[in-house]
């Protein structure tokens, strides 16, 4: 046998059968070494995807908790519990940590952990840059919420309007830490980001063709090509933010001639398309997990793709809808009015998608089918309360008052979380062997239901009633006493609702029934492995013939049928299969790298350099600058072994 | 005399703009409930009569049946049609309130700054600048010109109409146009800092005949203080201690940071809505203003008893 | 040899050698890299539109009154131009497995590069203004910083190839880190057309 030089070979075909050794020495190349330093070097993107839950989940629980307190302070009129410096901090970091720190991040974590399994790949496109998106991630958290531990986190909404956020109105470092902390978490979504994009179109098995992939995976495709042209946006405005708080320069401050809606534009450019960032991978689990559960396939997959694509696309047209109010051209205003109507259409081919395949299913009633069903109802009052506000002159009475909470909470906590929640009961098993319990589940989905609504609903009213946002308090007579109260009670209901949920996951982790390869019985290529699964994904590279590779025998679609007993090994070294775009014929071979320390490090050394920043210690920025690139050299440098250069038993 | 005034909810315009927004307004709120019974009973009902009450899926017979299809193209057809319509019924809204209906009858300029407003008129007798409330003459259109000096706030009086934001560096106009006398709430609506939420302001709609009188009285300098010495020590004490932020026309407190305080008893409330105007109340706030209004820029001054209750005999005069 | 044949009855998918590791345009770094080309790509359009945005609600008095000039700008934009092309060349050279070519390519690129970056120096240098003296001013470095940034980023990538080549790591079949900077390098230059455009010619054509 003879190969005519190592840059090419035929990827041997194998099965289990011929070659049973297989699967031991896979987990020889791919195991992550055990221990904490293991932990830290890992690649996995399994591993990857659970740090990112976890550590999302911290954040929604610490979102939650601040929340709560400012529940409590608007329990009733004119309450004395926070100061206003104290309220405005609360509710600045409640934004933040659940726009930033939870809702991109809890998507993450699934995406991270099902693509290459549901592509039918040994791992994310770029397994260090995974790991590295990861630490910066925390790192940021860790970072913006040092501001918090000393008593000065940002003050000025999550959204931090200049001229309010410049030095004359926010003197001290607040600010700062929310300018430098974007910044730094930037670097991890926009990583992140292309990891997914380049993941999909290299790394799938052969034959899934564009359009046999899952929802979920259009879903976080469409939000990360989203996130390459809107994050910088806010990079930008937030360095500028930067630069004019340090230095003085004058984009903003119109003192010295800068424009205040320059950073409302450069904001809400990137912010608003952020909010369908945050939900559309979230559309798209429920939209696999669904079906699923009505034991038949979506209704309408090509519509509803094409509606998550419409909707990122249109997406990027109406952020000027967050600034009716600030005194613009009647013609704007008209044009990007138009445009946020128009956008709810790719919402409802979704909607009547969900319902259709209900209709036409055999719905099941799991704990994960609850949270799916209330989905659908939930995402439609967010949507229509946002068509409400999409009415310039409706706008204009209820921008800026509790109605836009409302809206906000619906299409937040109604899309996101609670498909989350229902995706979590879902993909448990296959993340951790083990079943979560339904009882406890019910239980949980009815308290979170009833307490989400009590909580929520009622800010329609309270924004009909003409409560404004962002106040710490309010004055007895207006009426706004009753509803405040009813919104209370909710958030703590909710919140026994998620730590029942969290209950569930701790006593799941330790007690929870053992689940098999595939407990629902689901069509996708996750569950044609093991429960977990181990850690090169799959021994033989599965080659797939339709959308549905573990349902084929039984819905008859075409004569192809999926191979999973037979097919590429690649196991001369830790390897992948790198296929076309749209057809996903086999293209190259990829050399995986091992495990890493780089990206912890380099996470450091950056740590070190915005903390450098905040304090103004310029010589500490410029070592902290060298050792990123330093760092970045080492973890870039080719290697023979990889064949990325030549020199490997060539001639 | 207080008029009874209105809360800030949005069920009873009281003013062209807010007359014709609120049909557009109650009508996609009515289609939202309308939507949310709709697409809920599907679901419901849907998952009612599908389901088997099986609880494993692997139970269940995996089986792709049914046009599913056309319940999209039927929902989505519908959605497109209605919300043509309500696009058309928004443009001809905006259309309708983009200018006032006639020739404003009046100007007047508001500087909303941390945390009150500021109200100038161009009066006959000289310009008349007050603070936190303004009035206005009934059913004509009365045109208001914003601005700020510090961040940006908003202007909204719900009952009257919809809110116009004040951008530093820029002057955004609004009109508004009342139906009947009365008094209207307002409130910021914008976060501007720490006292958002308490900055209120309050729209005095009057008759022509009652509105062109208090304009007039407003428009007078301050009466010399008569009454005794103890007024004069008050006053003297006043545009020593109190005269670098505050104006009184017709005395030497000329200062421009906090409100003008020529008329100040004719006022309802005290620090834009915060408090009721009435003598304890004044006496409290120059006391401690931090404790009424934590964050708020008057500094609390030093005063001892007897001093406070010099300048509060002054104050009381300012009607 | 074994052509292997993974069918599915509706198509038959023929295997053929497949390359090995990181071949150049197949690599996933050359895709990784288009990625980040798109999210810089789009902070510039950002840079430039707040230029816009600021010019045309400044009322006319955004401009300084001496408008930049061409004659440092001129050249410069040729030198990077020249620089571009000299990369070019020198990735030609990498696939035609000529190591000498490929070398000199860079360090040619390099050069300019490092003299379009002195030039930009020059011309901060002899501005009558600083970032803090007005909205132009402000907008101005911070355009044409974020530019020098990224040439600053591109000549360290430049050195580093450089570095690789001189080390024999190339040859024909691989060097798709040649490929991967190369485009990074041809990214920055049309960049800078567009800043140039912005922010040298549009004052000429009544953008004030």
């Amino acid at each position: 046998m003879t190969t005519t030089s190592e840059y090419e070979r035929v990827p041997e075909i194998r099965s289990l059968s011929d070659d049973p050794g297989l699967p031991a020495r896979l987990k020889a190349l791919w195991e992550t070494k055990p221990g904490l330093w293991g932990w830290i070097c890992s690649v996995d993107h399994k591993s990857i995807g659970i740090r990112y839950l976890f550590t999302a989940f911290l954040f929604l629980v610490v979102g939650g908790l601040e929340a709560l307190v400012m529940r409590v302070q608007l329990a009733g009129p004119e309450r004395r519990l926070l100061t206003p410096e104290a309220y405005d901090q609360l509710y600045s970091m409640h934004g933040i940590t659940m726009i930033f720190l939870y809702a991109l991040p809890v998507l993450s974590g699934f995406s991270n952990f099902l693509f290459p399994l549901v592509l039918g790949a040994r791992d994310m496109a770029f397994p260090r840059l995974n790991a590295f998106s990861y630490w910066v991630y925390i790192a940021a958290g860790l970072f913006m919420y040092a501001s918090f531990l000393m008593g000065v986190a940002p003050d000025d909404g999550w959204f931090n309007y200049a001229p309010n956020s410049l030095p004359p109105y926010s003197p001290g470092p607040n600010m700062d830490f929310y300018a430098l902390g974007m910044i730094f978490l930037g670097v991890s979504t926009t990583v992140g980001a292309i990891n997914f994009v380049v993941t999909v179109l290299r790394m799938r098995a052969p034959g899934m063709s564009i359009n046999r992939l899952p929802i979920l995976v259009w879903g976080t495709t469409t939000a990360s090509v989203g996130i390459l042209f809107a994050m910088p946006a806010v990079t930008l405005a937030f360095f500028m933010l930067w630069m004019e708080r340090q230095f003085g320069t004058h984009f903003f401050g119109a003192g010295g001639g800068g424009q205040p809606l320059l950073w409302q534009h450069l904001f809400w450019i990137f912010a608003h398309p952020w909010v369908y960032i945050i939900v559309l991978p979230a559309m798209g689990l429920v939209s696999d997990a669904l079906p699923i559960l009505c034991r038949r396939p979506i209704v309408g997959y090509t519509l509803v793709v094409l509606a998550t694509i419409l909707t990122m696309v249109l997406g990027f047209g109406v952020w000027v809808h967050h600034m009716f109010a600030t005194g613009l051209p009647l013609v704007a205003s008209s044009f990007f009015s138009g445009a946020s109507f128009i956008i709810t259409i790719p919402s409802a081919v979704a909607t009547f998608a969900w319902v259709a395949t209900i209709w036409t299913g055999r719905p099941v009633f799991t704990t994960a089918f609850l949270y799916f069903a209330s989905f659908i109802v939930m995402f439609v009052i967010g949507g229509v309360s946002g068509v409400v506000t999409a009415a310039v002159p409706a706008d204009l009475q209820l921008t800026d008052t509790y109605f836009v909470v409302a809206h906000i909470h619906y299409v937040l906590i109604g899309i996101n979380l609670f498909a989350v929640l229902g995706a979590i009961y879902f993909w448990f098993p296959k993340m951790s062997g083990r079943m979560l319990n339904e009882r406890l589940g019910r239980w949980a989905f009815w308290i979170t239901f009833f307490g989400f609504n009590l909580a929520f609903f009622p800010m329609h009213l309270t924004g009909l009633l003409g409560m404004p946002r962002r106040v710490y308090t309010y004055p007895r007579g207006l009426g706004l006493e009753g509803v405040n109260m009813l919104s209370t009670v909710g958030s703590f209901v909710l919140g026994i609702g998620i730590l029942l949920v969290l209950v569930n996951i701790w006593h799941g982790l330790r007690h929870g029934a053992k689940a098999g390869d595939n407990p629902w019985d689901a069509p996708t290529l996750e569950w044609a492995t093991t429960s977990p699964p181990p850690a090169y994904n799959f021994a033989i590279i599965p080659a797939i013939a339709s959308r549905h590779p573990l349902w084929e025998g039984r819905l008859g679609e075409g004569s192809g049928r999926s191979q999973f007993d037979r097919g590429f090994a690649l196991d001369h070294g830790k390897e992948a299969l790198a296929t076309t775009a749209l057809d996903a014929e086999p293209d190259a071979i990829l050399r995986m790298p091992d495990d890493s320390p780089w990206p912890f490090l380099l996470t450091v050394a950056m740590s070190v350099g915005f903390a450098a920043l905040l304090l103004h210690s310029w010589w500490v920025v410029a070592a902290a600058v060298l050792a990123v690139l330093v760092y970045g050299l080492l973890w870039l440098w080719p290697r023979r072994r990889l064949l990325q250069i030549a020199g490997a038993g060539h001639g | 005399m207080n008029p009874a005034i209105s809360p800030l909810d949005l069920f009873s315009p009281g003013g062209a703009g807010a007359h014709a927004i609120s049909p557009l307004l109650w009508g996609l709120v009515w289609l939202s409930v309308a939507v949310i019974l709709i697409i809920a009973a599907a679901v419901v009902a849907g998952v009612v009569v599908r389901s088997s009450g099986a609880r494993d899926p692997a139970a269940v017979k995996v089986e792709r049946s049914g046009n599913g299809l056309w319940w999209i193209y039927g929902g989505v057809g519908v959605s497109i049609v209605v919300l043509l319509i309500f696009v058309g019924w928004t443009m001809l809204t905006m259309a309708g309130i983009a200018a006032p209906s006639r020739p404003v009858a009046l100007t007047i300029a508001v500087s909303a700054r941390q945390w009150w407003w500021s109200f100038t008129y161009d009066a006959p007798g000289g310009s008349v600048v007050t603070a936190n409330e303004v009035h206005i003459p009934v059913g004509v259109p009365v045109h208001f010109v914003l601005t700020s000096p510090d961040v940006i706030h908003s202007f909204w009086v719900p009952a009257l109409g919809g809110k116009t934001d004040v951008i530093p560096g820029r002057a955004n106009e609004a009109w508004l146009e009342t139906d009947k006398p009365g008094v209207y709430r307002g409130q910021c609506a914008e976060f501007c800092g720490m006292q958002h939420a308490g900055m209120a302001l309050f729209v005095e709609a009057q008759s022509p005949a009652d509105f062109a009188q208090w304009l007039k009285a407003q428009a007078e300098p301050a009466a010399a203080p008569g009454g005794g010495d103890d007024v004069a020590a008050g006053a003297a004490l006043f545009v020593a201690r109190c005269g670098g932020c505050h104006t009184v026309r017709g005395t030497e407190a000329h200062g421009a940071k906090g409100p003008d305080l020529t008329h100040v008893m004719t006022r309802t409330t005290l620090a834009a809505g915060v408090l009721d105007n009435t003598l304890g109340n004044l006496s409290g706030w120059i006391a401690d203003p931090q404790s009424l209004k934590p964050g708020a820029k008057m500094p609390a001054v030093d005063l001892s008893g007897a001093e406070l209750e010099s300048i509060l005999t002054y104050l009381k005069t300012l009607t | 040899m074994v052509d292997a044949t993974v069918t599915d009855r509706t198509h038959d998918i023929m295997v053929e050698r497949l390359p090995v590791g990181s071949a150049g345009r197949k690599s996933s770094g050359w895709f990784g890299m288009l990625s980040l080309i798109a999210t810089e790509a789009s902070l510039f359009v950002y840079l430039l539109f707040s230029y816009y945005y600021s010019a045309i609600w400044s009322d006319g008095s955004f401009l300084p009154a001496r408008l930049p000039k061409f004659d440092l700008s001129g050249p410069d934009t040729v030198v990077l131009l020249l620089s571009s092309a000299a990369v070019w060349w020198g990735e030609r050279g990498a696939r035609k497995g000529a190591r000498t070519q490929l070398a000199t390519g860079l360090a040619l690129a390099f050069v300019l590069g490092a003299i379009f970056v002195g030039v930009q120096v020059l011309e901060w240098r002899g501005k009558a203004f600083r970032p803090d003296s007005s909205p132009y001013a402000s907008l101005y470095f911070t355009i044409t910083g974020f530019h020098m940034a990224h040439v600053v980023l591109g000549l360290l990538v430049l050195a580093v190839l450089f570095a690789w080549t001189m080390l024999g790591y190339f040859d024909r079949s691989r060097h798709a880190p040649v490929s991967i900077g190369a485009i990074y390098w041809h990214f920055v230059d049309a960049v800078w057309i567009a800043v140039f455009f912005t922010i040298y010619v549009t004052p000429y054509l009544g953008v004030r």
